[in-house]
């Protein structure tokens, strides 16, 4: 009988396939340097292994696309706290990769306990890549009214400004934390735990494989612990409050691919940022402007909190703020400015393999299926929509975190992507059936915020200094 | 693949003449003690639930919140998890100036049971009595509930009372921090029947005075003005609400009612603060409610008491038997009408109605199945035929109008042409 499993990428990478080494799996192609997403045990023909960003393991096990996973607990948790009777088995703590989920406020806001923050009137904002489980705490901590943003990453940067707390991972006993932060409460410990799903649990002989990994383990808590994260130096700190706020603009730059790009259209148009790309992974660099502050956030994040007048300039992508304002038409964000780079395609992708070349053969091919179209991607609201417009009939959407390409043909029917040049697609072997929109950095504000003339002056100098150096005069 | 939603129900035709008859009933008998019907909508803010503090978070937990197209700025809505808040936040928003207020609702809550065997959506019907707080608004609430049970038809309704006040209080008196007391309170609310008890054995000096409490179980106020006489002296802060206890069960047997006192059963009554009533028919919880001063408050709208009950209509249908039910005023008529003179079909349908029968034309392949008339309508003399099924008998007839005097003197032994 087949087995399937699902092992992580990233930080766990390193250790499981230490573990997955001692239990003599022979998994040779699962090393940090490798890119495959697909691998073959040389013990265990029937094993069969892909390689996901941890977030996506609990929800693949969950649906009973993989029988096994090993992923951080924090993320099954996470999966959960909203969907308590998720089809998943926790069977074994691992040992590894281990830390605790931190409720965390601003020292200098007095954010030190809960009785201090359930004591402060109006909203509480939670900013985390955990929504579920910030929004459980919020109702365990009876906080009377609370928002809680949902991030793609860097919550830490949020409080105070952006947010009156961050449920963030840090080390066990962690004291201190960057940016001024301080544990509120000690939510949970998590480590690496190998999950099943319910129904492999309760119907295949999974023993062999949990023999074999139990035979691993004591070597593999053996293993050194993981070095210090390297910590943004205390001058690299930009106060990103400790100016007049009335008047200050509150500009939000990009982390990841696009921060090269970014610099460029930035120092084109007069504007230097100190320890932007930061390789200490600073999140709130100096600028050169007068009565501007800036922080580096995901774009994912930034029309979110635009709309919540967080920042009143982003530079993300056109994809980010369609993806918003499908999930919601009334948000005050606008787009003020193409930056026309990072042009990307957003596209409906499928196997070579199966018989659809466009929307009416995949129309044809979903209507012919027993089971729900699985439609993966990283814009859930985006991929909603196209099925939904395109009359997909029963469908469900899988939400990935990167690599999405990785999910067709085994776990996913449908991919809705972006793509510069089509490339990687072809490479996976893959076809583009429909191409949904174009997208490009662009420049974005809130239509709803009212600011004074001072700072409305600033703004406006900044777009006009951006627009001279795209040409969109 | 068509499948309805897990953990939902339909409701088919035979199921909504039990939903309705026990809606109708319910509304016929609280209309008549004074109550204005209210519907509030679907959708609240999560925040409504959550800025009283007074809902636990394992019930808040089980709320279906969700960001909808407006929740970009983080706030979520709820699919109504409670019948009795919402009603509290209308009488805010639009009575609060006109003081007492009797208002009665029918509406469906929602809650999520993670077996998808339970119901998720639940059918209630209920009255806050909003302004006042006596042991005769209790009393009367109470009186109400059961009133509209045994007009509802069903028997051997067992009335259980607790008083939240009085758990409180006992929990106010084991030195626990306030956290701690919110966290036992919230694990009797949460249905942990032991909680209590753990707590006694490592309060060895409270022990006696618990058991008592714990175990209070009677049928008389004459119980519980053992126990005030018992601990007046060593609990003194229980003594308004032992006093408010007595004094509603006072007025309960005064009104002929029995009941059974049984002070640790709480669940779900998060918010109450007084008099806690439970409705069981066998083991069936058909109702509850009670006294909750502090709701209001918490939710800004000043310092206004309150008290209301709830009758559960999902349990309330599997008791409510045929022959409990109100036979149709109307007869049923089935017309048949040649298509020529279907617009003749047409206008006899609604002379029908408007003299209050239920009539219908008869569709391609309807059988007339358990309906007593059918009428045909012809092009020719006699125009209408009228059959009798149910005697056998056919009848011939001119204008629509005679059709209405036959039907109208209803079996009357007419001679028949057949």
């Amino acid at each position: 009988m087949p087995i399937k499993i699902a092992l992580p990428k990233g930080r766990l990478l390193a250790e499981t396939a230490t573990l997955l080494r001692r239990a003599d799996w022979g998994l040779g192609s699962y090393h940090e340097a490798a890119r495959l997403y697909r691998l073959k045990s040389a013990r265990f023909p029937q094993l069969s292994a892909k390689v996901f960003h941890e977030r996506d393991i609990p929800i693949q096990v969950a649906i009973g696309n993989y029988d096994l996973g090993i992923c951080g607990l924090d993320w099954v948790e996470e999966l959960l706290a909203k969907y308590p009777s998720s089809a998943l088995v926790k069977v074994k703590n691992l040992g590894y990769g281990g830390g605790v989920l931190y409720l965390v406020g601003s020292k200098s806001e007095g954010a030190s306990s809960v009785e201090k923050i359930r004591a402060r009137p109006g909203v509480i904002c939670i900013a985390s890549e955990y929504p579920n489980l910030a929004e459980s705490l919020a109702l365990y901590l009876r906080l009377k009214q609370f928002s809680i943003f949902p991030l793609w990453g860097g919550a830490d940067v949020y409080p105070p400004e952006s947010a009156d707390l961050a449920l963030i991972t840090g080390k066990t006993g962690q004291k201190s934390f960057d940016y001024d932060l301080v544990s509120v409460s000690n939510v949970r410990s998590y480590s690496t735990f190998l999950i099943a799903n319910k129904g492999s649990w309760e119907t295949k002989d999974l023993s062999e494989l949990l023999g074999s990994i139990e035979d691993g383990l004591p070597l593999s808590e053996k293993h050194p612990p993981s070095s210090e994260v390297a910590r943004v130096p205390v001058a690299a700190r930009h106060p990103f409050s400790n100016q007049a706020v009335e008047d200050t603009v509150r500009l939000a730059l990009p982390d990841g691919h696009q921060q090269e790009p970014t610099v460029s259209l930035l120092n084109g148009a007069g504007i230097w940022v100190e320890d932007y790309p930061s390789p200490t992974g600073n999140r709130r660099p100096a600028v050169n402007l007068d009565g501007v502050v800036v922080k580096v956030i995901r774009p994912q994040d930034m029309p979110l909190q635009v709309a919540n007048g967080n920042f009143d300039l982003a530079i993300t992508g056109k994809d980010w703020v369609r993806e918003h304002l499908y999930q919601f038409p009334s948000s005050p964000v606008v787009e003020l400015l193409n930056l026309k780079f990072g042009r990307v395609k957003i596209v409906a992708v499928v196997s070579q393999d199966l018989p659809v070349s466009d929307i009416y053969s995949l129309r044809q091919f979903s209507s012919e299926q027993l089971r729900p179209l699985r439609v993966a991607s990283e814009y859930v609201n985006i991929a909603d929509k196209f099925a939904r417009d395109n009359h997909l009939g029963m469908y469900r959407i899988i939400p990935t975190w990167g690599a999405s390409e990785a999910f067709l043909p085994e776990d996913a029917d449908l991919l809705i992507e972006n793509t510069q040049t089509g490339r990687t697609i072809a490479k996976h072997n893959l076809k583009i059936i429909d191409t949904i929109g174009q997208s490009s950095a662009c420049l974005i504000g809130n239509i709803s915020v009212a600011c004074s003339s001072r700072k409305k002056a600033r703004i406006d100098s900044i777009i006009k200094a951006l627009r001279v150096t795209v040409g969109d005069s | 693949m068509v499948q309805r939603c897990k953990g939902f129900r339909d409701l088919s035709p035979e199921e909504m003449i039990r939903f309705r008859f026990i809606e109708q009933v319910s509304r016929d008998c609280c209309l008549k003690w004074g109550c204005l019907e209210v519907k509030t909508p679907t959708l609240e803010y999560l925040h409504l639930f959550t800025s009283t503090g007074t809902l636990t978070p394992g019930m808040l937990g089980k709320a279906y919140s969700f960001l909808d197209w407006d929740g970009w700025s983080g706030q979520r809505v709820v699919l109504r998890p409670d019948g009795t808040i919402p009603v509290a936040r209308f009488y805010i928003d639009n009575m609060v100036e006109k003081g007492l207020a009797k208002l009665f609702y029918v509406t469906n809550i929602f809650r999520f049971e993670e077996t998808g065997k339970e119901a998720r959506e639940r059918w209630q019907g209920g009255v806050e009595l909003i302004g006042v707080n006596s042991p005769l608004a209790d009393v009367e609430l109470i009186i109400m509930a059961l009133g509209v049970l045994t007009s509802i038809g069903i028997k051997d309704v067992e009335l259980r009372l607790s008083h939240a006040g009085l758990i409180r209080g006992l929990l106010s008196k084991l030195g626990l921090s306030p956290q701690e007391q919110a966290r036992i309170f919230d694990q009797i609310l949460d249905g942990d029947t032991e909680a209590l008890a753990r707590i006694k054995s490592e309060k060895p000096k409270l022990g006696k005075a618990l058991t008592s409490l714990l175990g209070l179980k009677g049928k008389s106020s004459g119980i519980l003005k053992n126990l005030k006489a018992l601990f007046n002296h060593s609990l003194p802060e229980l003594e308004p609400h032992i006093d408010n206890f007595i004094n509603i069960v006072d007025l309960l047997e005064t009104a002929g009612y029995r009941y059974q006192i049984d002070i640790t059963s709480g669940r779900g009554f998060e918010y109450y603060t007084g008099i806690i009533s439970q409705l069981f028919v066998g083991a069936e919880k058909v109702g509850g409610g009670g006294r909750y001063d502090a709701l209001i408050p918490l939710m800004g709208g000043g310092d206004i008491p309150a008290s209301g009950f709830a009758l559960y209509f999902d349990s309330l249908m599997d008791l409510v038997k045929p022959a409990m039910l109100s036979r149709p005023l109307t007869q049923r008529i089935l017309i048949k009408a040649e298509p020529e003179v279907v617009r003749h079909g047409f206008d006899i349908a609604r002379h029908l109605h408007e003299a209050g029968y239920v009539a219908e034309l008869q569709l391609e392949g309807q059988e007339p199945a358990d309906l007593r008339w059918i009428l045909e309508v012809r092009s020719k003399a006699p125009l209408f035929v009228l059959t009798d099924r149910l005697k056998h008998k056919t009848f011939g007839i001119k204008t629509a109008s005679e059709v209405l005097k036959l039907l109208g003197e209803g079996d009357a032994d007419k001679d028949s042409i057949a």
